[in-house]
């Protein structure tokens, strides 16, 4: 898509552009693409449109590849040990098992797709799927995200590249598209749907990452940075209901490069190690699984070691044959090529030292954690038209690239049942104006204007963040007089969003991400405050309330009230529908 | 991280109405200058997923880690095939390793 040449001069100057269509679906993603693939199945008459911000072949999350699919159900287990297995990752849970089950009985079939579609799945010399984990199989992914958008385009999707969601559409209470800018044409698009698939990714870059203080290693983070929450950020500001916002996701990452480390612990078996050389997960972690603890614990245990004087940690890959290392740098090169460059630049050899291993700053992400907008089986949220899937959508964690897959479809076919009979609304042109008023007004704020950068406002948020509302540098703990402070200061950082000035459209994006990020860090602040336990340490670590609580053992939920803009925290009970021993795989 | 676009190899994509690299960038942080160049808007919001590296037609683009992370100087450099990718690493110390997969199964029609 060209660059626009100039800012735009004014509001008048700039084109608004009306699409309609049946399903719109925002974010061109692993979910998204699935979802645009099953419509085509389902009807190819249904007019899809793909709303993107980057450049569908190679965005967002998956944009450098996969080195695995962490859950394929292998011969002789069944959906529902996949969900004992899920619920026993998040210590018991609450989870929402109906939507766990649903996308377990579907998630093969999406990775058989993407094999179908020319995707390689490692396999041994009898042809069988080569498990490095119970559930994690290996997969050569370097053009996973080529291979499914090329599948989005080939099902007819219409796609938006390059267009930034900045708002949904709404008629009344209901959902019917959404509305954003194109960030290299200036254009202002209006995206009028029967029903809407928010299917963006996660939100990265609400904490400081502890190497942002270095030149040019802003971005040395672990989920896409341009990944922002946008997806949340737009139904809460609608007043959608949000459900475990405080259970984010920390993981153990390669130091100072924050790259996956569970290839290297439980793909590679390489033990976790402390500087003295301890055995952490056996010595210390040995009732809840040893080397097979539930994640939050694995994630939180290196982090632990550091707190107690006994950092460094490693993962102790010494002595692994020459020809195994060789093959655990080509998983990285699949998912996190620059990992191998930065060993590299360490002039480090594995297999002769060990590899540092750190905690990293906190996501928040449906598809790994399940923090996201509460769902009904047909994956609709609390607001009319409105579906979710893949990172947006919560209750379900641990879906990962086939679950999140398979929930694009689920979701693609509520969309559809949804829209039987609907006819599309003509779009309110008040609020299209209001819209497009407020998206464009950082970049016309005339010269003179004493303002901020997106850059410090994020920056000032991602310190706070981290400070306060349990980062890396605090060892993600908190405690409610912080997050006071932390909401406080939220507070006063959206009254400045006003001194917001942008000097290109690609800043105007960037100005408009930390709106978003503002918004998801209000409503993750209040989902930790309302959690007075500490029911998954790292993820959730409240210094206050250091236990589990068993009053606690339910789904802490939020909304805006749309009458006085404030988040209001409220609980749905668990239900458990697999049987079995909650904590147990 | 820093992606490193060599002047001399880079014609901004010559012809095309949008350059390889600004297209792949999922975080838009490619443009072609008015020298006709590729540049970054800000090294320091990279992401290193080296989408811009394996697109370029020039082998113009390199990923470089920060000094502040990683010693001067490594190198790791993707070529791709049609079903297949060779990455070429050189270490600090001067040592290279080659890497080569492939990276697509032949698609049924």
């Amino acid at each position: 898509m060209p660059r626009m040449v100039q800012n735009p001069t004014s509001l008048d100057a700039v084109e608004t552009v009306q699409v309609d269509c049946d399903i719109l679906i925002i974010g061109g993603g692993n979910a998204g693409c699935f979802s645009a693939v099953e419509a085509a199945k389902l009807d190819p008459s249904l007019k899809v449109v793909i709303m993107e911000k980057a450049h569908i072949m190679r965005s967002g999350a998956c944009s450098a590849g996969m080195d695995a699919i962490n859950t394929y159900i292998p011969e002789g287990k069944t959906p529902e040990d996949l969900v004992r297995w899920c619920r026993s990752q998040v210590g018991g849970g609450p989870i929402r098992e109906d939507l766990a089950l649903s996308n377990a009985r579907e998630l093969n079939e999406s990775v058989d797709d993407l094999e179908r579609w020319g995707l390689p799945i490692l396999r041994d010399a009898e042809g069988k799927i080569r498990y490095r984990g119970a559930w994690d199989i290996s997969i050569h992914g370097e053009q996973l995200k080529p291979i499914m958008a090329e599948k989005a385009i080939e099902a007819g999707a219409r796609i938006y590249n390059r267009v930034a969601c900045t708002q949904l559409l709404m008629d009344g209470g209901r959902c019917v598209g959404a509305l954003g800018f194109g960030v290299r044409d200036g254009k202002f698009y209006v995206f009028n749907a029967k029903a809407t698939i928010n299917a963006t990714g996660g939100a990265a870059g609400l904490y400081k990452s502890y190497t942002a203080d270095a030149t040019d290693s802003h971005h040395q983070i672990w989920m896409c940075p341009y990944c922002v929450g946008t997806g949340y950020a737009v139904g809460i500001r609608q007043g959608a209901e949000m459900t475990s916002m405080e259970q984010r996701w920390v993981a153990t990452r390669t130091k100072d490069f924050c790259g996956p480390v569970d290839t290297i612990s439980v793909g590679y078996k390489a033990p976790i190690i402390n500087a003295k050389g301890e055995r952490i997960m056996k010595q210390r972690y040995a009732h809840l699984g040893a080397d097979k603890a539930p994640r939050y614990i694995r994630a939180n245990a290196p982090m632990e070691e550091w707190l107690a004087g006994r950092g460094p940690t490693y993962c102790d890959t010494r002595g692994m044959e020459p020809e195994l290392a060789k093959q655990m740098m080509t998983d990285y090169l699949n998912e996190r090529p620059s990992f191998v460059l930065f060993l590299a630049s360490r002039g480090q050899d594995p297999v002769k030292e060990p590899i540092e291993i750190y905690g990293s700053d906190p996501y928040i992400v449906g598809g790994h954690t399940q923090s996201g907008f509460w769902v009904d089986m047909e994956r609709m949220t609390t607001i009319p038209g409105l579906f979710a899937a893949g990172e947006t959508a919560g209750g379900n964690p641990n879906k990962f690239v086939g679950g999140c897959a398979a929930e694009g479809k689920l979701a693609l076919r509520g969309a559809a049942d949804y829209i039987k009979g609907l006819e599309l609304p003509e779009p309110d042109a008040a609020q299209i104006e209001a819209e497009k008023a407020r998206v464009f007004a950082p970049l016309l704020r005339g010269e003179g204007f004493d303002g901020l950068r997106a850059l410090e406002m994020e920056e000032r948020l991602q310190r706070l963040m981290d400070e306060y509302a349990g980062g890396t540098s605090q060892f993600y703990r908190t405690n409610e007089e912080r997050l006071d402070y932390a909401l406080k200061h939220l507070a006063m950082l959206r009254e400045q969003t006003k001194y917001l000035a942008a000097t290109d459209l690609h800043d105007l994006m960037s100005v408009h991400e930390v709106i978003d990020r503002i918004d998801v860090a209000e409503v993750l602040c209040h989902h930790l405050k309302f959690r007075k336990e500490t029911r998954w340490q790292g993820w959730q670590t409240r210094a206050d309330y250091p236990e589990v609580d068993p009053a606690y053992d339910c789904h802490v939920e939020s909304r805006r009230n749309m009458a006085t803009g404030e988040i209001e925290t409220f609980t749905r009970p668990y239900e458990q529908l697999v049987p079995g021993d909650r904590y147990k795989p | 991280m820093p992606p490193i676009v060599d002047p001399k190899k880079c014609n901004g994509c010559e012809g095309r109405e949008e350059s390889f690299c600004e297209e792949a960038c999922p975080g838009d942080l490619m443009y072609v200058g008015a020298d006709g160049k590729s540049h970054c808007h800000a090294n320091r919001d990279c992401w290193d997923c080296m989408s811009c590296v394996k697109m370029c037609p020039r082998n113009a683009i390199e990923t470089r880690i920060p000094y502040q992370l990683g010693y001067h100087k490594a190198t790791l450099k993707p070529i791709m095939g049609k079903n297949s990718i060779t990455w070429k690493c050189t270490d600090i110390h001067g040592q290279t390793v080659t890497y080569k997969y492939r990276n697509r199964l032949d698609i049924e029609d």
